[in-house]
């Protein structure tokens, strides 16, 4: 697979493994584009903090900058990115296992688990 | 390294290929393993479906229909968006051992990256980054 594949999926597994982007990317997830300010109110965490992590996820491509109201920068989740790291958990997450089991009990006459 | 872009299982079954192929191949048999309820066109290029009563559906393309020895089929890719095109191509071969069956199934194609896909995930790292974080910053400290 081209390198670059793996690295946008890496960015993207790196961004998750920290709380505080985790907690950042989740609020555009289900809040939608917000700024730096917006975000300060609604997470536990200082604005400066939040600035700093925004700045690393506008740098790797997770989100977008786009302008909001009285000059601030308003943030935007980026789903590209996010459906090339979705693609690979979909390999860790395809349960062949489980359903070749569930097909040799079938014709071996056993009883199926469930 | 790499994630996987194949996946390959092989089993042995005690039953001989066409009682693994019609297990396979038809509704009753995908019925009784895989899907709560399933429906099948077995032709190239027919379709399948297959129900859970969790409510997912999984829809499949027919690419291979080689009785009793290779079931091929394409199908979305489990947790992507219902509109992407990306898909799997999954492939069942099944070989005689003494009275039963080698079963391999392998699943390909969870590292593809359609053009438009690749370029909506790189364009917003290779496109002007560099003027918009100095606005940013500017933005940032002015805040």
């Amino acid at each position: 697979m081209p390198p670059d594949i793996e690295a946008v999926a890496e960015q993207v597994f790196t961004a998750l493994a920290d709380p505080t982007r985790r907690a950042i990317l989740a609020a555009l997830a289900s809040g939608g584009p917000a700024t730096a300010t917006d975000l300060a109110d609604r997470l536990p965490v200082s604005r400066q903090a939040i600035a700093k992590h925004l700045t690393l996820l506008a740098q790797t491509g997770l989100v977008i900058t786009e302008p909001g109201e009285r000059r601030r920068v308003r943030y935007r989740l980026r789903s590209a990115p996010m459906q090339v790291a979705q693609q690979f958990l979909a390999a860790l997450a395809r349960d062949w296992d489980s359903s070749l089991d569930a097909l040799k009990d079938h014709l071996e006459g056993r009883k199926t688990p469930q | 390294m790499g994630f996987p872009d194949r996946i390959e299982r092989t089993v042995q079954v005690a039953r001989p290929p066409a009682t693994v192929w019609a297990a396979l191949t038809t509704a009753e048999g995908l019925r009784a393993w895989f899907g709560d309820d399933a429906t099948i066109d077995l032709r190239p290029g027919g379709s399948a479906r297959m129900t859970w009563t969790s409510g997912h559906t999984a829809d499949m393309r027919i690419e291979r229909v080689e009785e009793p020895t290779v079931f091929g089929f394409t199908w979305h890719i489990y947790g992507l968006p219902d509109g992407d095109p990306r898909r799997t191509y999954v492939e069942f071969t099944l070989e005689p051992v003494g009275a039963g069956t080698r079963l391999t199934v392998v699943e390909t194609g969870f590292a593809q990256l359609p053009d438009d896909v690749y370029r909506k995930a790189f364009d917003g790292n290779t496109e002007g980054w560099a003027s918009e974080l100095g606005e940013l910053v500017a933005y940032l400290d002015a805040a």
